[in-house]
């Protein structure tokens, strides 16, 4: 039985952006299918009346007070951008909007 | 063909995103601010360096849970933060820290007033009935702004766009509606109405030209009397009243032109110019937007005690709707006046502070709604900005209550009251405005004022009241205005029909 096919993999490639060839893309889908199905051992527990989590423990919600710090240099902040203008990240010109 | 668009009514539901009024950001300690240069106002946090962590502003909480209560919602015990996935230059994580199945606040409605059908552009304000309307809301949730993209040429330059992260990070609550709304008008009154119930509770500046206030519409329409919604589009990033209501209009009237040309609505997101007037399809939906939620692994689930949301409703000031009805049942204010006074809390507590000082409720309206809000406009300031404050307004209408100071004289002071303050009584009297209360200087200038137009005099004998406002209006001039209109006019009644 399969869990994920090529056409799953190919959508996937195309949210995260990434450029797959089809040989790749075979073979990535074999890999994950491995890790399905090694995953899939969880289905054998009975999860009956138990709720769903992201979360392996409950703490309270850690919190911090509203006050504000001063902020990072603006100058260290786009030391490492490939371009910049004046304080501003530059990247190539984006036109659709998203999100 | 006009009868043919008629059939169809129009269904729209709005999700608005209101900046939280923080000295720091959701999810890190950078100062939140306006106006600076770019990347001025970051943290590593909002950069998205590695090994950094989201740790939740308190004060958030606090601002949730008040705007929870003000729309009559329910405070969630428990909700989670989900990453949003999408990929854009302005959002460096690559997601949007947001919530998604368990939002902080569930279920609610706010009220909005209606006139007639809610039909029409404004037609006939000024004597259509009107009645209150319950707009559902269905969720809101907090999340994280993004940061800004500067597409301007010449900024950016041609292949280039800059991107400014003082607005990453920002926090959020997006308020959705339920698809209560129909018509134009009646979006922008519940845009009205949240924005007036966010300022009052503290909770946003949401002062839209700072981009703290934003829209986005649903718009759909459906033949009159169809309980099923049709295919809905978005309109995106409407920031102002205007261009909400001219964008609602102009999506209504596209989608039943397509449908009477025989085509169908698609959902989409519109974009809409504000110039010529029209919307136009930005990105189709056809992929549905697959952002790919799933509960942030930084963050544990934000628990809120009940004690919690008590202690915050304790705390909890009148709300504009409440405070409406409440000058009108208890201080016999009209609905309209009652509607301006409370559309802020500035204005709504120094009415009430007038009010009270003076014991003068509807002069105390009056004042404020006709030439008050009058100079305001035509200095173009806040209310705050001048040195007026409620003691002097009702001093101010007491002397005109004890027959001191004559509505004329007084709006003569009002614009000096207004922006220099001072005391009414003792500048009424430096410049010579007190009303003549004497009886006999008053009989002096009606037995001038008749005995000069003998001719009126006559006319009115007559029979023919007519005149009287003519008779009256000498003998005011006469006074310099400083006499009583109402004893004027008895005078002259009892003296010429005498």
């Amino acid at each position: 039985m399969s869990r994920i096919e090529s056409k799953d993999l190919t959508r996937m490639a195309v949210l995260a952006r990434l450029a797959l060839g089809e040989d790749e893309i075979s073979s990535m889908t074999r890999d994950l299918e491995q890790i399905l199905g090694y995953v899939a051992t969880l289905e054998g527990l009975d999860t009956e009346g138990v709720p769903p989590t992201a979360q392996g423990f409950e703490l309270a919600t850690p919190l911090r007070a509203d006050v504000p710090e001063t902020p990072i240099d603006p100058e260290l902040a786009v030391a490492n951008a490939p371009a910049r203008q004046g304080t501003a990240f530059l990247v190539p010109k984006v036109l659709e909007e998203e999100g | 063909m006009a009868s043919e668009l008629d059939r169809y009514e129009i269904v729209i539901g709005l999700e608005v995103h209101t900046h939280l009024k923080t000295a720091s950001k959701l999810f890190s300690p950078a100062p939140v601010l306006y106006g600076e240069e770019p990347n001025h106002s970051v943290h590593a946090i909002d950069l998205a360096l590695p090994g950094v962590l989201p740790v939740l502003n308190e004060r958030v909480v606090e601002l949730a849970i008040r705007l929870g209560l003000a729309i009559h919602g329910t405070v969630n015990p428990r909700s989670v933060f989900a990453r949003k996935n999408y990929f854009y230059p302005d959002l460096p994580k690559g997601y949007q820290i947001s919530q998604f199945e368990d939002p902080v606040v569930s279920g609610g409605w706010l009220e909005i007033e209606v006139n007639g059908k809610g039909e029409g552009k404004s037609a006939s304000v000024g004597n259509a009935k009107t009645s209150m309307r319950r707009i559902g809301i269905t969720r809101a949730h907090l999340e994280e702004d993004a940061g800004k993209s500067i597409h301007d040429v010449a900024i950016a330059g041609r292949d280039d766009s800059c991107i400014d992260l003082n607005r990453a990070g920002v926090p959020l609550l997006e308020i959705v509606s339920e698809p209560d709304l129909r018509s134009a008008q009646e979006a922008t009154a519940y845009l009205r109405e949240l924005r007036a119930i966010l300022r009052y509770i503290g909770v946003s500046d949401a002062d839209m030209e700072k981009g703290q206030f934003r829209c986005d519409a649903n718009v759909s329409i459906r033949p009159h009397g169809s309980q099923e919604l049709g295919t809905r589009t978005e309109v995106k990033n409407l920031n102002s009243f205007s261009n909400v209501e001219d964008a609602i209009e102009a999506e209504a009237l596209r989608q039943r032109e397509l449908i009477a040309d025989g085509g169908e609505v698609v959902q989409a997101t519109m974009g809409f110019d504000p110039v010529r007037r029209r919307t136009s399809v930005q990105r189709l939906k056809e992929n549905s937007d697959d952002y790919r939620y799933f509960p942030d692994p930084d963050l544990i689930p934000l628990r809120i005690d009940p004690a919690q949301i008590e202690a915050v409703r304790a705390e909890l000031p009148e709300l504009p709707g409440d405070k409406r009805a409440r000058f009108e049942s208890e201080l016999g204010l009209s609905g309209y006046d009652a509607g301006v006074l409370t559309a802020n809390r500035g204005l709504a507590d120094f009415f009430e502070q007038t009010a009270k000082a003076c014991s003068a409720p509807k002069a105390a309206a009056n004042w404020m709604t006709r030439d008050l809000l009058r100079e305001l406009k035509e200095r173009d300031v806040e209310l705050s900005e001048m040195a007026i404050t409620p003691h002097i307004l009702a001093s101010m209408i007491r002397l005109i209550e004890e027959g001191r100071l004559t509505s004329r004289n007084a709006a003569q002071l009002f614009p000096i009251l207004v922006s220099e303050g001072g005391d009414p009584e003792a500048l009424m009297i430096a410049r010579g405005l007190e009303a003549v209360s004497d009886s006999g200087t008053i009989d002096g200038f009606v037995d001038a004022v008749i005995a000069g137009h003998s001719d009126v005099v006559e006319q009115i004998r007559g029979g023919d009241d007519k005149p009287l406002n003519f008779l009256m209006g000498q003998v005011m001039k006469a006074s310099q205005g400083k006499a009583d209109p109402g004893q004027v006019r008895q005078k002259l009644i009892d003296k010429i029909r005498g």
